[in-house]
């Protein structure tokens, strides 16, 4: 049995009395595209906002390969190589995309001020560094040609993949991926699709994604966590959701 | 004539009120009327005004202070008003046609250029000009300097600091105290100036980082607040209100700039060259003083933007969510954009105390802290030729506008008006220095 990378156990939250999230329980193994789905409002993006650390749970444990991480603040949860992105893309608008790719690097990035400040060699040998990982993922996503230019100023599509590889030159263990589809256009799902696939198989990272569009969500998903009302109501391989007559009323209401 | 205008004004208020009771058959009327009331109440405000700034006068008779009444100006004031808002709807109609001259968009290289052009005009400026104007020269660069220092807190970080000149103050009683009480020199004092500010900045800043925005701008107004009333009443320490005096003057490697020197043996600057002793000298070297640290500073901050934690600066600015979640510790870098902006008040605090040879609370008060934002936001938030120009022109302004005397604030804030209408994001905004992909 491969081991778990994260596992979430009992996951509770409020805000005030409303139990947003409650009794959540899951696993996401290495290497494994795990899917969280169910419909607006169910709790998805609550729980990914407790296991990213942006909130503390009321009960409940999160822990990433074997250390306990809820209640930490969310940059040292990305430390650990837990790393998001947002439903609405949050991009550096101002920035270039290159100098996106160079600002996610800055916990890599170890060189003192004083380095900074006059240069030494081992200052500029680290930024060349950066600026070569940041080159190395914008070709291997076919950004290159926009490397310079404002990333606020990109088509959506782009400006969801540079968010992906922003996550992803960070080193992550585990990247969650909040409706990552959203706004693209049947083209574009295909190839993000082929894309989360090969960074599983290229780097080993464990997905863990919410996700609205159903023929994404069963093709890619190794297993999947339908959730409602802030509760899990199954979780399973694709084709056991799609056969779930749990599953079925919460979407389709019952005859 | 303002008897003509008030009898026009009144002559077009009862067409006014005619109008309005016509209940304004067509839009244009109505509009007019509209305008009438509008520009009548402009006009009222106007005299509530002017009426104790132009209207009443006090005058020194003979011992006695006597009330003057002046009613000419304010009823001037109230026409040139009123008539201003009648015809406003026209100006506002036919303002795309007025155009104020556009400045040239520069991109990072040419500021940089034009940055190093005018070091090289600023070394050669105190040679050629009178002693006046150096010594203006020197006070616009002490506001470069801290121009710059805050612009990294503001202009990069986007924390909004209203308590900026408590470093400065910190930096000028480090100079002053430590050489009062062990006899440093102003050169031993720079670098302990710059660090006691920026363990001020680090101090401070840890609390109040948490806070965004509005917030934080009161936190920090309060903290700029508290170290000035810190040196008020500490007296047995800062001398209280009457501060300390006698701090000496920066010394050119150990030469002084006296026309006798303080110890015996020793010779000053003059009498090495065996020329005859110039105030101008001291002057002079003071301001090529203010000009390397000026240069010292645009080195330091024009690198640090390059640097990752000027990227992070930026980036957290943009979106602070985004950076945690990339690992980006927005406490860690708020602060070090805090302390080192305090490190750079702190030398500005020194090289002050060192040019005053004195310092005292009111100095540090918090319209200091004002028109160092003023010259930040005027400049163009983040633009390093843009800081330099706007504090250039908020020091030389005042100093231009003496002629005029006591409306020469007036003048001052109308001219600051007009530039953020003109550029509201400022004089010269930021085109930073972007990374190319290597080829």
């Amino acid at each position: 049995m491969t081991k778990n990378l994260l596992e979430v156990s009992n996951l509770q939250m409020r805000f005030g009395g409303l139990l947003a999230v409650d009794q959540i329980n899951f696993s996401v193994r290495k290497s494994e595209v795990f899917s969280i789905i169910g419909p607006n409002g169910a709790g998805k993006t609550t729980v990914f906002n407790c296991v990213s650390g942006f909130y503390k749970p009321a009960t409940g444990s999160v822990v990433l390969d074997g250390v306990r991480i809820e209640g930490l603040p969310s940059h040292a949860v990305a430390e650990k190589g837990l790393v998001r992105t947002f439903q609405n893309i949050r991009l550096f608008k101002d920035l270039t995309v290159l100098e996106n790719l160079l600002v996610a690097q800055h916990s890599q990035i170890k060189t003192g001020l004083l380095h900074g400040l006059f240069a030494t060699p081992s200052y500029r040998k680290a930024e060349h560094e950066a600026l070569k990982n940041a080159a190395a993922w914008l070709h291997r996503l076919g950004l290159t040609s926009v490397a310079n230019r404002g990333a606020g100023t990109l088509p959506y599509g782009h400006q969801r993949l540079v968010e992906i590889a922003r996550c992803m030159i960070t080193k992550p263990r585990l990247l969650m991926l909040d409706e990552p589809a959203a706004g693209l256009n049947p083209q574009e799902k295909i190839e993000l699709a082929k894309l989360i696939d090969s960074l599983r198989t290229d780097f080993g990272i464990s997905v863990l994604l919410i996700e609205h569009d159903m023929s994404l969500v069963m093709e890619i998903s190794d297993r999947i966590l339908v959730m409602e009302y802030g509760r899990a109501i199954a979780t399973g391989f694709p084709l056991e959701i799609q056969n779930d007559p749990r599953v079925i009323k919460a979407y389709l209401g019952e005859e | 004539m303002n008897q003509d205008s008030n009898a026009r004004a009144a002559s077009l208020l009862t067409t006014a009120a005619s109008i309005s009771a016509a209940k304004g058959k067509s839009l244009r009327t109505y509009a007019l009327g509209k305008n009438l009331k509008s520009a009548f109440i402009a006009s009222v405000i106007t005299i509530v005004l002017t009426t104790p700034v132009l209207g009443l006068q006090l005058k020194m008779i003979s011992y006695k202070v006597v009330l003057e009444q002046h009613w000419m100006p304010v009823w001037l004031a109230a026409a040139a008003v009123f008539v201003f808002q009648i015809f406003r709807p026209l100006w506002l109609v036919n303002r795309s046609a007025i155009k104020f001259p556009s400045v040239p968009e520069l991109n990072a290289h040419r500021q940089k250029a034009i940055v190093q052009a005018l070091l090289v005009l600023g070394l050669i400026f105190p040679f050629f000009a009178s002693r006046g104007s150096v010594d203006v020269g020197t006070i616009a660069l002490i506001y470069i300097i801290l121009g710059l220092g805050l612009n990294i807190v503001v202009g990069y970080a986007g924390l909004l600091d209203l308590g900026y000149v408590g470093f400065y103050a910190v930096g000028g009683y480090t100079y002053a105290l430590l050489n009062q009480h062990f006899g440093l020199s102003f050169w031993q004092c720079l670098p302990v100036a710059a660090l006691v500010a920026s363990i001020f900045g680090f101090v401070l800043g840890f609390p109040v980082l948490r806070l965004r925005g509005d917030y934080l701008a009161i936190v920090t107004l309060g903290f700029g607040e508290i170290i000035r009333l810190l040196l008020n009443n500490a007296t047995s320490v800062t001398g209280g209100p009457d501060g300390i005096s006698g701090i000496p003057k920066p010394t050119f490697f150990g030469i002084e700039f006296a026309r006798k020197a303080s110890e015996e043996g020793t010779e000053t600057f003059h009498q090495i060259l065996g020329i005859d002793y110039s105030g101008t000298h001291m002057v002079v070297f003071l301001y090529l003083v203010a000009l390397a640290l000026v240069a010292f500073t645009l080195f330091v901050t024009s690198r640090l933007i390059r640097m990752p934690v000027g990227r992070a600066w930026e980036a957290l600015r943009e979106d602070e969510t985004a950076c945690r979640s990339l690992a980006l510790n927005p406490t860690k870098i708020k602060l070090s954009a805090f302390t080192l902006g305090a490190a750079i008040a702190g030398l500005a605090g020194a090289f002050f105390a060192a040019r005053q040879g004195l310092v005292n609370p009111e100095s540090f008060t918090f319209i200091e802290s004002a028109l160092i934002l003023a010259v930040v936001v005027l400049g163009g938030m983040g633009s390093q030729l843009g800081v330099v120009l706007a504090a250039i022109l908020l020091t030389v302004l005042p100093e231009v506008a003496r002629g005029f005397d006591e409306y020469r604030m007036l003048i001052f804030g109308l001219v600051m008006v007009l530039m953020m209408i003109w550029r509201p994001q400022g004089l010269l905004p930021a085109s930073r220095p972007h990374v190319e992909l290597p080829k």
